[in-house]
């Protein structure tokens, strides 16, 4: 594409908001620390308290919130390109569902652990998405087909999540039902090396195939014509999109409206036509780090963030649905 | 005129072609000769296989038996963008990203002609705006494409493959949803690339723009090829009657002498 000015702006801004919103993330809290601490400490300097503080429990949580956040805007502006619709993002067509049915598994029959738990999560996540993708199927998942079937399946998935819930004994129906509030409480830098690992083993294979998927926008005919394998671009790029989510969702469990609303708001900014994938990164990111921030400082207990997101979700969807009812 | 234009021997032709979308046979054995420089109008009723046999030429369906052969060479053989900078396709439906303006879609036409770290270079900047003005569209470039009217929409559809820059141009219906005027200019344009040395293939429904443009005609039913040639040798009564249905009478074209066709219709 050409020089793109705006885009640029509009990224630059994002990360300078992401900046401010990780500076207060990391002052606030039951010991307020000045910025100019946070900074000294960030540098290996300050007091060893605030040092503590702020690197140990604080910095892990808002790199988790920024990485996840950006992970889940990366999978929705996917899966909205992939199905030309803004519905079309995880978290509503099944896939975060059938994660948490995944991590259901792991942790109310096997009980397993934090590792095993993520796994359960991965494998959910792509067995639904395998799911979704076959009962769409026909001569190509088409777009439509695919919400659908997956606002269907996600259904189904919730109801049996739900059933799961009530089946286990009260302890493990209650570490369930906390892992699946989805929340960023208690993470420390132990789960931030394996998001990270995935991270930058996907991110690249993305951006090499962000200009195809841009070009497959255009429907497939005009993108085969154009020198490319659409079955198979279509078939990589699920995958990507599944493997986002599920690492989002094994890490905090199941975030819901990132994916959904990051890319929508990134487009509106940019007024760029399609889904432009770093922006949605980057506004998944600001979104996840305030929604957590406020779920943690502005009610004075801490909610998961996963509740936050849900209930501002759901208006947004409501307003979302309406308006392509209209259409 | 066009038709003492020399047109070579065949570059690109359907071999004993089995066409078929899974179980639905469309064509069987097919074969087809593009003549190299000529400017070849596919015809034939609706239903008839027209838009599939224009997609296995293009590599976009791929032929369940025989072959399509480009230079000698099986289609299925050539690296994908090599032929993307050889065939272009204006396929029948294609999508509008929400919001996307007729230069960003132009544009994308460039895509074959570009890699990962050779992005956006002057050659595109070039064939964007020649293909913008061959199509008169560039008063529209800042415009979204939604907001056009169709007539206007497939002008920069027709746009976006001319920037892909081909020597080899496949058009479905590229005057669908377009005035008379600019069906004719249109059809001027495609006259006009034609005559700098690029073979354009297109389907049609006007028969008698078919015979006033074509240099080679390809009649089509039932996914099988009924006649094929130039229009003053091929197009007769019979023709017409035989593939359409259509009881007729044929005069010459008062302007240029081709074959004019007249409906009997119900008196
Ligand atoms: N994607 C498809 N899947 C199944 N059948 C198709 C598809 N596209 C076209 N057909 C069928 O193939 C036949 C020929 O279609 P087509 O080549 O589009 O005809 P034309 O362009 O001559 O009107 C029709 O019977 C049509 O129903
Ligand atoms: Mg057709």
């Amino acid at each position: 594409m050409r020089f793109d000015l705006r885009g640029l702006a509009v990224s630059a801004v994002l990360l300078l908001l992401i900046a401010v919103a990780g500076a207060v993330s990391l002052s606030s809290g039951k010991f307020p620390i000045p910025p100019a601490d946070v900074m000294r400490a960030l540098l290996g300097g300050a007091d060893e308290n605030i040092r503590m503080v702020v690197t140990e429990w604080r910095l892990p949580r808002l790199l988790l919130a920024c990485l996840l956040g950006g992970a889940l805007g990366l999978s929705g502006a996917i899966f909205q390109s992939l199905t030309r619709n803004p519905l079309g993002s995880p978290d509503i067509i099944g896939f975060s569902a059938g994660s948490y049915t995944g991590a259901l598994i792991v942790i109310l029959l096997f009980s397993g652990g934090y590792y095993q738990t993520a796994g359960g999560a991965l494998a959910g996540g792509i067995a639904t998405a395998a799911c979704v993708y076959l009962l769409a199927y026909r001569r190509g998942a088409q777009g439509f087909r695919l919400i659908v079937i997956g606002i269907g399946m996600s259904a189904m998935l919730g109801a049996f999540n739900a059933w799961m819930v009530r089946q286990a004994d009260l302890p493990a129906a209650m570490s369930a039902a906390i892992w699946g509030a989805g929340s960023l409480n208690g993470l420390s830098f132990e789960q931030v090396f394996p998001v990270v690992a995935m991270l930058v083993f996907i991110t690249p294979i993305l951006g090499a195939l962000s200009r195809p998927l841009r070009q497959l926008e255009l429907g497939d005919d005009a993108a085969r014509t154009s020198g490319i394998n659409a079955t198979r671009l279509r078939l990589m790029l699920m995958i990507l999109g599944v493997a986002l989510t599920a690492l989002a969702t094994a890490a905090a469990g199941p975030i819901s409206f990132i994916s959904l609303a990051a890319p929508q708001i990134a487009r509106r900014v940019t007024r760029k036509a399609g889904v432009d994938l770093i922006p949605s990164a980057l506004m998944g990111a600001l979104l996840l780090a305030v929604a957590d921030w406020v779920a943690q400082h502005a009610f004075g207990v801490q909610l998961p963030v996963g509740v936050m997101t849900v209930s501002i979700g759901g208006f947004y969807f409501l307003w979302l649905l309406i308006r392509e009812a209209r259409r | 005129m066009t038709e003492l234009k020399v047109t070579g021997p065949a570059r690109l032709c359907v071999e004993n072609a089995t066409l078929r979308y899974d179980e639905r046979i469309i064509s069987r054995d097919l074969s087809v000769a593009i003549p190299d420089g000529s400017f070849t109008i596919i015809v034939g009723p609706n239903a008839s296989g027209k838009s599939t046999l224009l997609r296995a030429l293009a590599r976009v369906l791929a032929p369940s038996a025989g072959a399509v052969v480009l230079d000698g060479k099986a289609l299925a053989q050539y690296q994908s963008k090599q032929l993307a900078r050889t065939l272009g396709l204006l396929p029948q439906a294609s999508i509008a990203p929400d919001g996307i303006t007729v230069a960003d879609l132009v544009a994308r036409g460039r895509y074959p002609h570009q890699s990962l770290f050779r992005q956006w270079s002057c050659a595109d900047e070039a064939a964007v705006e020649a293909a913008l003005a061959a199509t008169g569209t560039t008063r529209l470039s800042a415009r979204p494409v939604d907001e056009l009217s169709g007539g206007q929409r497939q002008r920069v559809w027709v746009a976006m493959v001319l920037a892909q820059q081909t020597p080899i141009l496949l058009l479905d219906e590229p005057t669908t949803y377009l005035d008379i005027a600019h069906q004719i200019e249109l059809l001027d344009l495609c006259q006009d690339l034609n005559a700098k040395g690029r073979t354009v293939v297109a389907v049609l429904h006007d028969l008698n723009h078919a015979c006033r443009y074509a240099t080679h005609i390809i009649a089509m039913k039932d996914g099988a090829v009924v006649a094929q040639g130039a229009p003053k040798d091929i197009v007769t009564e019979q023709l017409v009657e035989n593939v359409f249905g259509l009881p007729c009478l044929i005069i010459p074209d008062p302007v240029a002498g081709t074959p004019l066709i007249v409906p009997k219709g119900r008196g």
